[in-house]
């Protein structure tokens, strides 16, 4: 028996996801008293899993899936859960990860449930606690089959330090021909995305207009964090709608919001709660925001941001 | 061109989120339903390609008698026929197997869902259905063009986009993006009174084992009231969000 886990590289190298669900894996584990098995893809150094608890790593090592081939990966997935008999299988819940499980969930008929937020309740039964109605409630939910998916949410759980074994072993296979190509990608360069971000800067329709944007830009720069913005903004054009954050929107799960000009309307605040930590500036002392949020300035941003930004470059440079 | 859209009936976005006194159920008191958000974007999506090329647009919904406005709407909006499954789906893998039994008989070219929907944001229906029944399958989809079976499609990643092409059958899981904010199509009345002449086809459900079950919920705990710092103080907040809060 084992636990295995999905460790995705982007350009070779382990994302904070995947160290975030071997974590998490190698804790299930251990509660299981078996060991954490973790694949990887085209990964430059596999060995640093160990340092995060895999007593295991399956590398594999295939130009053909060096872009994200859901089906091909997911396919994978299956045959090294067989091999290892790994009973829960761990993803996250980054956008291939959201892709991946429910594939594998098919492919070898396993009770999946995603955006789960600790370890297990309970072991017998399997009982996983997760996020439900858009952030707004946990649901409790039992996973009855022998084998188990669960999808780790973002920044659930965090990111832990243990010795694994560490045993390295490749594994190669046949691909199948899946049917769907990746063309291109266009990926967003020298900017951070909402997904990796642990800052996130939002801007709302409080701030009248596109051309006021450099605001948000600058203060994300010192922050080294991403911009995101409401739903009416990207609506109007005036932000690209990858940038639109709430409920129908991205979901954001950063150490720190900070939301500018945003009212927090009820759809907007269920994508971001769960941030750790949320900022909000706002003229409007009424603003709904004001009852999620933990810091608050009741201000204009026009006035507050230029000197936040300015104060901040100060912190910065004393601090580094 | 057959296609089929999946409708998750769902609480408005609005909706105070309650439980009944032991936690077990979601309390439907005062709720008001919609059609799932990313399922609209999926079904105006769904019509602009039969005013473009062609197609026939089921509509699909497993669900209790009370979803059925829902299928109704989606008919005035100009969908062609609707199915409901008369069940209460257990999870997202009951749905898709369910779908996957119509799908089976009726063959589509391309079965539409959403991304997730907001209820309990599963995100399991179209990857699952589109394995069940070895059809293509891309998730988070933010663009499509179709040339005769072929189509070329976007789907969001972390950071970016990424141009993908499939061949029919395809599962197509939408979001915003897939079609505009502005064109989201709202009924009219037209539309309202031919949907009552459409076939809303009521089927029983398949038998299949439970996956996984719900064993009740808890809602967040309520946030520790909000620190206000005046807007001259911003040396505060920088020093509360560096030694308090220890987040920059
Ligand atoms: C089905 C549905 C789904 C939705 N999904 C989402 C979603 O995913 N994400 C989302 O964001 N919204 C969503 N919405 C929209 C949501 O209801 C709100 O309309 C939206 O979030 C409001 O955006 P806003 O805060 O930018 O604008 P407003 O509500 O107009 O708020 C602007 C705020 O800026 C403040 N302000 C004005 N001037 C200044 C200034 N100089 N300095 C500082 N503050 C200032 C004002 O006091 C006000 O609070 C959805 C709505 C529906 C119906």
């Amino acid at each position: 028996m084992s636990v295995l886990v999905f460790a995705e590289v982007s350009e070779g190298k382990f994302k904070k996801n995947a160290l975030e669900v071997v974590s998490y894996g190698k804790k299930l584990a251990e509660q299981l008293g078996t060991q954490l098995t973790a694949f990887t893809i085209n990964a430059e150094t596999p060995s640093e899993l160990a340092s995060y608890g895999a007593d295991k790593i399956v590398t594999i090592t295939n130009n053909a899936l060096s872009s994200f081939d859901a089906k091909a990966i997911a396919t994978v997935a299956s045959q090294i859960a067989q091999k290892e008999n790994s009973k829960v299988i761990i993803v996250d819940s980054s956008a291939n990860g959201a892709y991946l499980a429910p594939i594998i969930a098919g492919q070898l008929a396993a009770g999946f449930a995603s955006n789960v937020v600790e370890l297990p309740i309970s072991m017998e039964p399997f009982v996983v606690k997760r996020k439900a109605f858009s952030n707004k409630a946990f649901q409790h939910t039992e996973i009855n089959t022998d084998i188990k998916i669960i999808g780790l949410a973002k920044n659930a759980f965090g990111v832990f330090e243990t010795a694994g074994k560490g045993q390295e072993e490749a594994f190669s296979t046949e691909l199948i021909n899946t049917g769907v190509t990746t063309v291109s990608i266009q990926q967003a360069t020298g900017k951070i995305s909402i997904a990796d971000a642990e800052i996130v800067v939002s801007g709302g329709r409080g701030l009248k207009g596109p051309e006021h944007w450099g605001l948000i830009e600058d203060l994300a720069a010192v922050l080294n964090a991403a911009t995101a913005c409401s739903k009416p903004v990207s609506d109007l054009g005036w932000r690209p709608h990858s940038e639109h954050v709430g409920q129908t929107g991205k979901p954001v799960a950063s150490n720190l919001y900070i939301a500018i000009g945003v009212s927090g309307a009820i759809q907007h605040v269920a994508g971001i709660n769960a941030s750790k930590v949320k900022v909000v500036i706002n003229t409007d002392p009424e603003a709904p925001f004001f009852k999620v949020a933990d810091y608050g300035i009741v201000g204009d941003a026009f006035e507050v941001v230029p000197e936040l930004i300015q104060k901040l470059q100060k912190f910065k440079t004393q601090n580094s | 061109m057959k296609i089929l859209v999946c409708i998750s009936h769902v609480p408005d976005t609005t909706s105070k989120i309650n439980f009944t006194a032991d936690n077990a159920a979601f309390d439907t008191n005062g709720v008001q339903y919609i059609i799932n958000p990313y399922d609209e974007f999926v079904l105006a999506k769904a019509m602009h390609l039969k005013e473009g090329l062609g197609a026939s647009i089921t509509v699909i919904n497993v669900g209790t008698a009370e979803t059925e406005p829902s299928l109704r709407k989606a008919m005035a909006i100009g969908a062609d026929d609707a199915i409901r499954i008369n069940a209460a789906p257990k999870d997202g893998f009951f749905v898709a197997q369910q779908i996957a039994e119509i799908a089976r008989t009726n063959t589509y070219d391309l079965i539409f869902a959403g991304r997730e929907s907001i209820d309990y944001n599963g995100g399991m229906v179209p990857g699952v259905l589109a394995t069940l029944l070895d059809y293509n399958f891309i998730n988070a989809c933010v663009g499509l063009e179709i040339e005769n079976t072929t189509a070329t499609a976007q789907r969001e990643i972390d950071g970016g986009s990424e141009t993908l092409q499939a061949n029919f059958p395809l599962v197509i899981a939408g979001q915003k993006g897939l079609t505009e904010e502005k064109d989201l199509r709202i009924p009219n009345m037209r539309g309202i009174m031919m949907a009552r002449k459409k076939t809303l086809a009521i089927l029983e459900p398949i038998e299949t084992g439970d996956k996984t079950g719900s064993k009740g919920f808890e809602k967040p705990q309520e946030n520790a009231a909000c620190k206000m710092v005046a807007a001259d103080n911003i040396d505060g907040l920088i020093d509360l969000l560096h030694n308090e809060a220890k987040v920059i």
